[in-house]
Parts: structure tokens; C-alpha cells; sequence
């Protein structure tokens, strides 16, 4: 019983949103992708690129704004590249996206280690992270006041980007034509539209998004780098998109799922179930839910064809 | 009055090789609807993918409103003010008609669409023209009707002055077609001129006041509708370069190896594409399917084959109904089916000669055991089938992908015919193929006739129908309107009539195809 009751308990759903930020963050880039017709495999690799480039950024600027100049820069450049390879080589995106995830692996040691000396994390430099933010008022209500105030800046950009990503997709002419182009290339460009540039543009939006999504952890979570911090979290960002049916919404309510079962794991670990299972949890919840939806979808389809 | 747009002398060459528009000249005035005719593969649609600058001419000039023009791009076609109305809508499913028709010149507020101007706009212009959508539906949610009247409408909000529909009443119902027309003739009233592709005799009777017609390439003349029969016009389109004789015995037709009876196949919008049709291919006789493309050849086939469903009525092969049954099952019934289009379901491109002509055989004790290949018997078999079928090639071993169209074909028969069948589905087996090919495949499939096997041959080469088959059916909008139990009876001028719905033969006459 005293689950539930943890569960329950302000202190949990705090860190359930603390610990959605980031895939919440990648999430609505890979959102940005998918509408335009891109799976991005290499979210996982441009988190943890940005992540370490944003701690180095902040180290040598001697600012928090070098830091985040930099994490983004980082992201940007390698989302850039993911999209010079798939869309102007026409390399097949698969490949692409695991070239980014490899190569960040080591890259992001290779960087560290000339950087600090050391393999493992980046403790021995001192970064700047983002601020927590108390919200006035708000954080004076009980429980709510505590739930909601006091996250990481990073946390309130992330939800404001719900919104954002919201009104560039749906309401504005390059959100119009992103998803023209995700559903119909030729429909777009036999009105004149440059599929290519406009797909390129919603890699480069992806990488942006993924990459505060990578500072994230590094400058919000702790406050350095650890060598493959990501851990899967490009990964169950991609999964929370698809299963979000690539809206703002639907990442922003499967962000949300995945970060719970995340968060539960760490409290069921004291109750001795393994939290390999707890962990696994997400995954099945995921694919419970996608072959429910997968059947919905074909008995849609079959009523369809009788009328 | 004035030339709208004008067409000199177009010469188009592939980069393959295929010439698609010998000499063609069109040239339309404006504000009459221009019927733009011709068979299948006559050169149309290359002609009116450079007008719309989908494609570069090789050598010619264009006009338009009497200046000379070279279009290189969709956008430059349309500022010119030349619309296209696709055959396969250029329409985003999932956005609204507003959304579709604006996409590419969005009223904007800031950063921001402007989505009530729009709105506004697109349901003014539906107004204007009389072809009102609901703005807010979404694409997926319309008919196959109304989709198409946002085509137009998406070419019109664009400032389309020549609007270039594309066979656009094959995909409507015949309500659809009469409000179609309606709307078209007002198009023209209000000074549009539009170009209207088809190859169906009355509508362009009904709707169009010129017409070109264009066959293999080159255009047979210029007329005014009013002047010209139907007659005229399907000579015209169908008419024959070179008689063609094939050397063959007559044949002795025996008993039926496949019957079909009542079959209907209806799409998905409910059209019916093969309507009530009943035949029987009997052994040691080619029947011939003749017909314009398109009018339920390819469902047909499917349908026989077991590739598509089909609604009702029967279809037997070797005396077993195979409603069912897989395509699997079918072949084993010694059905052999030569597709129709070889590169995407007649080999696998990337896959040796080889290895696509034992596709089929790989259960067959002699290249298989214990799950595992016999590398030493296929090869051997390879070999043989190379040579029997006198493919050109370096090796079996080279990629079928990379041999030209003809010997592509040869292997595709190779295939089908070495499994010993009885029925031979064979779906236009000589396009795209060099003569020498043409003439050996051809004769492998008189062989198998007259080694008592049935054909079943689908082409929309007169020549080829005409001088291949024994019997011949002829399909116009799914139906069966004609039968000829004796093709060399038969003129193609009077196949030209059936061919294009002018005539129809008694029902009775239609019932002898049964043989019952």
C-alpha cells in the first residue's frame, strides 16, 4: 500500500516531471521530423552530443548562455549533417541515424578525455547548469505549489514547446507545408514546393529541440556529463512520438507514460521486484497500446469498405 | 480567334531510347475544350507533361497566347497560367480542401496563416465557379468527385487560364461525369480554354468542340468535333501501321480449360471494372483480349490469377473453382501468368536470371533438399533455360535488372512456361520488347498452343491481337461487347468501333464466348 501512497505524494510527481523533460523535449523534435515525412534514428546520438557540447560551451564561455549556444550549435550541426546524407546523398535514414548514434558514442568520449583527462564524466569541470525556477504565488499553494514550482527552466521551456510546436505545425504556412510534404511529396511540389529544403528545415527544428533535451541531463538533472547518459532516452523518445501518433499532444501524453514507469522503477526497486521488469514496463504498456490501436484501425478501415 | 496555346513539331526521346512523341503539333484557341485522343502509350501524356514542365522537350517550340515559351518546371507552367488536373489527384489527404488549395501561397497574419481569409477566399472561388466544397472537410472525408473539383479549383485559386485535365471521367460515376461537364462548359463561357484527354468517343462528342489525335507519336490531324463520325476518329486512333501476318496452323479448339461466368469485380469506390463478364478459354486456342486499356483488362486478370479479389460470379481453371484459393494454389492448377508489368511483379531486379526462373521450382526435388539449395542442378537448369529461351546475357549469373526489356521478357517466359502448363495467362508479353524478341515469344506462345494448352492473351497491340489470336473477346467498361470466333473474319476497323463502345454485338453473339 505504501506504493500507492508514494505514488500519490507530491514528492513523486515532481520527479515524474523532471524525468519526462527530456524525452518530452526530444519528442516533440522527432514529432517535428515524422510530419515531414523523416524517422530521425539519430535523436539518441544528437541528445548526447548536445549534452556534453553544451557543458563544454558553458566551461569555456565562463556563461550559461555560451553553454546553451553551444549544446544547440552542437545538435544542429549534427542534425545537419543526419540530413545532408539522407536527403541530398539519399543515404537510407536507417543508416544515418545509427552513423549519428555510433559516432556520438565515441566522439563525446574522445572530446571528454581531451578535454578533462578522463573517460568517464566531466566532474572535474566546473559547469553551469540551468536554474531552477519558483514560480511567485503558485509555489506558495500547498501540494500544488510543490508539484509545479521549482523545476528546472528547461522543464518550462519544454511544455511551452508543446504549445509552440503546436501553432508551427497547424498554423503556420511552413507547418502547413511540412505536413503536405509528410503525407504527399508529390502533392507538394506539383504546387512548387522544394520537398528536400523543407524536410531539411524540420531536421534542423528536430535537432534544436533534441538538443535542449540532451542539456537537459547534463545541465539540469546533474550538472555534468557522464559518458552515455542518455541511456535509450533518443530512443523511447522516438517510441512516445509513434505512439503520440506525431502530435505535440499525444508526445506530450506518452512522454508522460513512458516517464511514469520510469519513475515507479525506481520506487519498486525497494520492493525487491526487479527493476529490470519495473523498466520493462513502458515497453509493454507500448505495445499493448499499438496493437489496440492497430486493430481499431482495421476495423475502421473494413467498415469503411463495406459503406 | 486567338491561339491559347500552341504545340510545334514536339519531339520527345527518352533517355532509354523510347521515342514517345515523334511529331506532334497541338494547337488550341482559346476559350473552346480541346479533345487531346489516342490509345494508350500514344504519346498524351509525355505530350502534356512538357507542357506542365514535368519533362523537357528534345527538340520543338511551344506558344503560349503567342509568345514562346520554355517551360522547365511545374511552378513556371503555372505562371504561365496552365493548370493540371492529374488522373491520380495531387491532393494531401489528411488537410482540409482549404488547407490544400492554399499550400504554396498562404494569406498569411504575421507569422501566422490568415486561416479566415482564407477560407473566405476558397469558398468564393468555389462559388464563382460553381463548384462549392466545404472549406473545413477534409480531403479524405470527399468523394472521388468532389476531390477532383478541388483539383480544378486548386488550378484556378493559382490563376489557371488553360486548365489540362487528364482522363479526368475515368474515375467518376456517371452522375459524376454529367455535373463534371456541366462545370466544365461553364469554365468555358466564362473564357477558359481547356484541354480535355480521352479516348472515350462520346464524351468528347458531347463536350469538346476540337480534337487532335495523336497515334504512336505523331498527330493524325486537327478537326472539328461536329465534322468528324466516330468512325472517323477510332480510324483514326486505331489504325494500323503494317498488317502483320503470323505464320500458324488453324486451330482445333478442345475443351475448356478456364470458364468464367457472371464475374464482377467492384472497387473500392463501388465502380463496377469487370461487369458480368462470361468466357471460356478452351485448349489449343489463343482468345485474345482486346480493348482500350483501362476498361477492366488488369481486374480481370488479377481476378483470374488470384492476385485481386473479385465480387461475384464464378471462375473455374482446370475444372476447380478457385475462389479461395491462393495464388499458390492457382499455379498449381497449371495456371502460368506472364504479368503485365515485368519490372515490378514479373522478376525481381536485383535477383540473377537464375535465380528468377527457378522462383517458382524451388519445392521441386531436383533443386532442393533437406531445406538447402542443389547449386550443381540449378545452374545446370540455368544454363539450359538461357539457352532454350535464347536470353541474351553474359552469365546466368548477371542481375535480370540489367538485361534490356526483350530478354527480361524471355526470362519471365522462361519461368512461366517451363513448369509444363496448361493455361497461359499472358498480359501484354510483348510491350516495350524489341522486335526480334517480339517474334520469338510470340511464336513460344503459338508452341504451347499447339502443344493443346490454352492462352489467354491481353494486348492492347491491334496487330498483335489480331494476328496472334484464334478467338478474340472484346471489353469496353468491363463489359464483354463483342465476340469473334473467328478473328480472321474480322477487319480492324470494325474492331475499332467495338473497341472504342460505338457498337455492341447481340447478347446472343456475346453468349457463344461461353461455349455452352
Amino acid at each position: 500500500m505504501n506504493i500507492l501512497t508514494y505514488i500519490c505524494s507530491a514528492d513523486f510527481i515532481y520527479m515524474w516531471i523532471r524525468v519526462a523533460t527530456p524525452i518530452l523535449l526530444a519528442a516533440l523534435g522527432s514529432v517535428v521530423c515524422s510530419k515531414a515525412g523523416v524517422v530521425n534514428l539519430g535523436l539518441e546520438g544528437t541528445m548526447l552530443i548536445s549534452a556534453l557540447f553544451g557543458v563544454l560551451g558553458s566551461v569555456y564561455g565562463n556563461s550559461l548562455f555560451w553553454g546553451l549556444l553551444a549544446g544547440v550549435a552542437a545538435a544542429v550541426i549534427v542534425s545537419a549533417i543526419f540530413a545532408y546524407f539522407h536527403l541530398i546523398l539519399q543515404a537510407n535514414n536507417v543508416l544515418c541515424g545509427t552513423a549519428v548514434n555510433t559516432m556520438a558514442t565515441g566522439l563525446t568520449v574522445f572530446v571528454l578525455q581531451l578535454a578533462t583527462g578522463e573517460k568517464g564524466n566531466s566532474s572535474s569541470l566546473k559547469s553551469f547548469a540551468f536554474p531552477n525556477i519558483e514560480i511567485p504565488l503558485i509555489k506558495e499553494i500547498p501540494v500544488i505549489g510543490e508539484v509545479i514550482s521549482g523545476h528546472n527552466a528547461l522543464t518550462y521551456v519544454a511544455l511551452l514547446m508543446v504549445f509552440l510546436i503546436y501553432i508551427l505545425m497547424y498554423k503556420t504556412p511552413l507547418g502547413l507545408r511540412m505536413r503536405a510534404v509528410g503525407e504527399n511529396p508529390d502533392a507538394a511540389s506539383s504546387v512548387g514546393q522544394n520537398v528536400i529544403q523543407i524536410r531539411f528545415i524540420a531536421i534542423l527544428i528536430c535537432g534544436a529541440l533534441t538538443g535542449l533535451g540532451g542539456m537537459y541531463l547534463s545541465m539540469g538533472y546533474l550538472s555534468m556529463f557522464v559518458r552515455d547518459m542518455t541511456a535509450g532516452r533518443g530512443f523511447i523518445a522516438l517510441a512516445a512520438c509513434s505512439m503520440g501518433q506525431a502530435t505535440p499532444i499525444g508526445a506530450l501524453v506518452s512522454s508522460m507514460i513512458f516517464a511514469f514507469f520510469d519513475g515507479l522503477s525506481n520506487i519498486l526497486q525497494v520492493l525487491k521486484i526487479p527493476s529490470e521488469f519495473v523498466q520493462m514496463l513502458p515497453y509493454l504498456a507500448t505495445i499493448i497500446g499499438l496493437t489496440v490501436y492497430s486493430i481499431q484501425q482495421s476495423i475502421r478501415v473494413k467498415q469503411r469498405m463495406k459503406k | 480567334m486567338a491561339e491559347a496555346l500552341h504545340m510545334k513539331h514536339i519531339v520527345k526521346v527518352y533517355s532509354n531510347g523510347v521515342m514517345a512523341n515523334k511529331d506532334v503539333t497541338l494547337c488550341v484557341n482559346q476559350g473552346e475544350i480541346h479533345a487531346l485522343s489516342g490509345e494508350n502509350g500514344a504519346g498524351k501524356s509525355t505530350l502534356m507533361k512538357i507542357l506542365f514542365g514535368e519533362e523537357q522537350a528534345t527538340s520543338g517550340e511551344i506558344f503560349v497566347n503567342g509568345a514562346k515559351v520554355n517551360i522547365t518546371s511545374p511552378q513556371m507552367a503555372i505562371g504561365l497560367g496552365i493548370g493540371m488536373v492529374h488522373q491520380h489527384f495531387m491532393l494531401v489527404p489528411s488537410l482540409t480542401v482549404t488547407e490544400n488549395m492554399i499550400m504554396g501561397i498562404e494569406p498569411k497574419k504575421g507569422l501566422l496563416i490568415d486561416e479566415k481569409y482564407a477560407r473566405q477566399q476558397v469558398e468564393e472561388i468555389g462559388k464563382k465557379y460553381n463548384l462549392y466544397i466545404d472549406p473545413e472537410k477534409k480531403v479524405a472525408d470527399l468523394t472521388v468527385g468532389q476531390k477532383q473539383k478541388v483539383e480544378i479549383l486548386k488550378a484556378l485559386f493559382r490563376g489557371a487560364k488553360i486548365l489540362i485535365l487528364d482522363e479526368p471521367t475515368a474515375v467518376l460515376t456517371p452522375q459524376e461525369t454529367v455535373e463534371l461537364f456541366e462545370e466544365l462548359k461553364n469554365l468555358k463561357k466564362s473564357g477558359y480554354t481547356i484541354i480535355f484527354i480521352s479516348h472515350k468517343l462520346n464524351e468528347i462528342k458531347e463536350l469538346c468542340d476540337r480534337i487532335t489525335i495523336i497515334r504512336r507519336g505523331v498527330t493524325m490531324g486537327v478537326h472539328q468535333v461536329a465534322s468528324v463520325t466516330e468512325e472517323d476518329i477510332s480510324r483514326l486512333m486505331v489504325g494500323r501501321d503494317v498488317v502483320l501476318t503470323i505464320d500458324k496452323k488453324p486451330a482445333s479448339p478442345g475443351k475448356a480449360l478456364i470458364q468464367v461466368k457472371n464475374l464482377r469485380v467492384v472497387d473500392e469506390n463501388g465502380n463496377a471494372q469487370v461487369d458480368d463478364v462470361s468466357f471460356s478459354l478452351r485448349e489449343g486456342e489463343i482468345l485474345g483480349i482486346a480493348g482500350v486499356e483501362g476498361n477492366g483488362q488488369s481486374q480481370l486478370v488479377q481476378a483470374i490469377t488470384g492476385l485481386g479479389p473479385y465480387t461475384s460470379g464464378s471462375i473455374m481453371v482446370n475444372g476447380q473453382d478457385i475462389r479461395g484459393k491462393s495464388v499458390q494454389n492457382i499455379r498449381d492448377l497449371k495456371l502460368a501468368h506472364i504479368p503485365e508489368d515485368r519490372m515490378t511483379s514479373g522478376a525481381a531486379a536485383k535477383l540473377s536470371i537464375t535465380e528468377n526462373i527457378i522462383a517458382d521450382k524451388l519445392g521441386w526435388k531436383r533443386f532442393s533438399g533437406r531445406g538447402i539449395l542443389k547449386k550443381k542442378a540449378i545452374r545446370e537448369y540455368g544454363d539450359e533455360m538461357v539457352r532454350d529461351y535464347q536470353i541474351l546475357c553474359k552469365s546466368q549469373d548477371v542481375e535480370i535488372g540489367s538485361l534490356s526489356g526483350g530478354n527480361i521478357q524471355k526470362a519471365v517466359l522462361a519461368r512461366e512456361l517451363s513448369g509444363e502448363p496448361k493455361v497461359i495467362i499472358a498480359n501484354q508479353p510483348t510491350r516495350g520488347v524489341d522486335v526480334g524478341a517480339t517474334e520469338f515469344i510470340r511464336k513460344q506462345l503459338i508452341d504451347m498452343r499447339d502443344q493443346k494448352n490454352g492462352v489467354l492473351l491481353i494486348t492492347s497491340d491491334l496487330n498483335e491481337v489480331l494476328g496472334l489470336s484464334d478467338s478474340l473477346i472484346v471489353l469496353f467498361e468491363g463489359k464483354i461487347v463483342a465476340y469473334i470466333s473467328d478473328v480472321s473474319s474480322m477487319t480492324e476497323a470494325q474492331l475499332g468501333t467495338y473497341m472504342l463502345g460505338i457498337e455492341k454485338q447481340e447478347e446472343a453473339q456475346i453468349k457463344e464466348a461461353l461455349h455452352e
